[in-house]
């Protein structure tokens, strides 16, 4: 056994997950109530804390302490299950994507995988068991629909989620997300090819279906964790409150906090596939290769530029959220069946007819 | 004669959503750029900034009872705010004011006064319908208690939030 790589990965899980993961989840949350006030002229919670920074902590608490209901009709097992089954995968998704370059010699990513999109998606599609438990197991009408629709919509926007993405992996003919970040280091952003080999041709072109994946995959992005204007497994008007209607104290916030830390991992996710990771514009302070010597300070800067450009995503996300109306269930479908698996499609050849002819 | 309204027919790029999408972050965005930087107000902030100072005259707030400026009641507990008040939160108990008081003139004052502020709903009519001007509204809000007898103003309480006031009443005046 190896415990030098031992003790390091669990340093990484400890800092990355709980220290860094976690508090963002809160934080996003105080984010989404303050910037959807300020969007409809209100104040939002600004009494806890320093603008009620801290609200998040006496939301947590208000959880823990409130009556933790169970019904009498529901299938407990199951019931008790869902919610971790939500929490869980969106966390150790966490596992491969690249935070940082290096710090201290240490790669910075839990797990160095060369599969890293795919085991994004393996695991996060395992969320939707966690919310079909959870319709289910209410044993009630609405969380019953909710997990239902969830299910239906979580399975047809993975399609595009992951067709979305095949370009991607084609140009740069890796699926290990270390390297992934470090090529667009060097050679521009997939979405923004500035600087190095990005600045040609090949580069302006290779953009078009770049910036169509993007648009594919942060769309199916909000499908996949259940955010407006995709809501529809939650939407209060219809639904009560969804598959976690019959939830109440930490079980419930556990969903809450699941969505949430998708949310997060989306963002990286994107961040990482789109927008450079954790490089720096204009090949800034860029390593000379993966395994390259860096010093401790530009690691700190290249975490700090992660955790920045994921931040503006989840800003995003919000705005996003409190800009649309709810799409109605059969535009939901038709979008992600008939426009958005064809268009994926359609974008995947026109890649290799781009690369082939470049090549 | 029935009107059609047409349905507008969108262009394609209208049909794309994502030119709807900019259109309508634009909007939410100013408003919330608008807000960050302070250009609209929103609110006041209760109970750091209230608006004691900007209550207007007529402001109707708790009903109290007023003195003269000689320390005297004014009230002559004739209980036409008993009667007038719509929620019924005023009850009085008159008592008659013994022949040796320097003011037996006035022969009735009130032995209690209870306003329920539960119940109180500030019309204002008893200030109106009160002959001897001895009730007013004053501008107190803020009527808080934790139980539902704390929440009874009896006439200490009454007088307390009263206090003073100066002017021509009708049962002080001689020629009457």
């Amino acid at each position: 056994m190896d415990w030098h790589l031992i003790i390091a990965a669990t340093i990484k899980i400890v800092v990355f997950v709980f220290l860094m993961t976690l508090p963002l989840v809160a934080m996003s949350v105080w984010a989404e109530r303050r910037v959807s006030a300020a969007i409809q002229d209100r104040v939002g919670p600004n009494r806890v804390g320093p603008a009620g920074l801290l609200q998040a902590v006496a939301d947590g608490i208000k959880f823990l302490l409130k009556e933790d209901f169970t019904p009498e009709h529901v299938r407990k097992g199951y019931f008790w299950l869902a919610p971790s089954l939500v929490m869980v995968p969106a966390l150790v998704t966490c596992a491969v994507l690249p935070f940082g370059s290096q710090l201290f010699g240490e790669k910075m990513v839990i797990a160095d995988l060369d599969v890293g999109p795919l085991f994004v998606f393996a695991v996060a599609s395992l969320s939707v068991y966690g919310i079909v438990l959870a319709g289910w197991a209410s044993n009630s009408k609405y969380p019953f629909l909710g997990g239902v629709r969830s299910t239906s919509q979580m399975i047809s926007y993975e399609i595009s989620l992951g067709l979305s993405i095949v370009p991607l992996l084609m140009i740069y003919g890796e699926l290990n997300l270390g390297r992934i970040v470090q090529e667009q280091a060097e050679n521009g952003w997939a979405l923004l090819p500035l600087w190095g080999e990005g600045l040609s041709v090949r580069g302006w072109l290779l953009a078009i279906p770049i910036f169509i994946s993007f648009v594919i995959f942060t769309t199916s992005m909000f499908a996949e964790t259940n955010r407006l204007p995709f809501d529809l497994p939650e939407c209060e008007t219809e639904l009560v409150a969804g598959y976690h209607t019959e939830y109440s104290s930490m079980k419930f916030a556990l969903f809450f906090l699941g969505e949430y830390a998708a949310m997060i991992i989306g963002s990286g996710l994107a961040v990482t596939l789109f927008l450079g990771g954790w490089s720096l514009p204009f090949g800034w302070l860029t390593p000379e290769s993966v395994d390259a010597e860096v010093p401790w300070w530009h690691g700190l800067i290249h975490i700090g530029t992660f955790f920045g450009k994921v931040i503006l995503f989840i800003l995003f996300f919000i705005v996003v959220r409190w800009t649309l109306p709810r799409f109605r269930y059969d535009q939901l479908m038709r979008l992600g069946w008939i426009v958005f698996f064809e268009l994926a499609l359609a974008n995947v050849v026109l890649t290799a007819l781009l690369l082939w002819w470049f090549n | 004669m029935a009107i059609v309204v047409e349905r507008p027919k969108l262009k394609w790029w209208e049909q794309l959503y994502l030119p709807a999408l900019a259109k309508g972050m634009r909007v939410t965005l100013g408003h919330f750029i608008r807000i960050v930087t302070g250009k609209r107000k929103v609110t006041m902030q209760y109970p750091e900034e209230k608006w004691d100072d900007h209550l207007p005259e007529h402001y109707r707030g708790a009903p109290a009872l007023v003195t003269d400026e000689q320390d005297r009641e004014r009230c002559v507990a004739c209980q036409l705010c008993e009667f007038i008040c719509p929620p019924r939160a005023i009850t009085i108990k008159p008592e008659e004011i013994p022949s040796d008081d320097k003011w037996a003139k006035v022969e009735k004052r009130p032995k209690e006064f209870d306003i329920d502020m539960i119940r109180c709903i500030y019309c204002g009519l008893c200030e109106e319908v009160c002959p001897e001007q001895a009730i007013f509204l004053r501008k107190d809000y803020a009527i808080t208690g934790t139980s539902r007898e704390e929440m009874v103003h009896d006439k200490e309480r009454l007088y307390e939030i009263g206090g003073q006031r100066i002017g021509l009443v009708n049962k002080w005046n001689e020629l009457k």
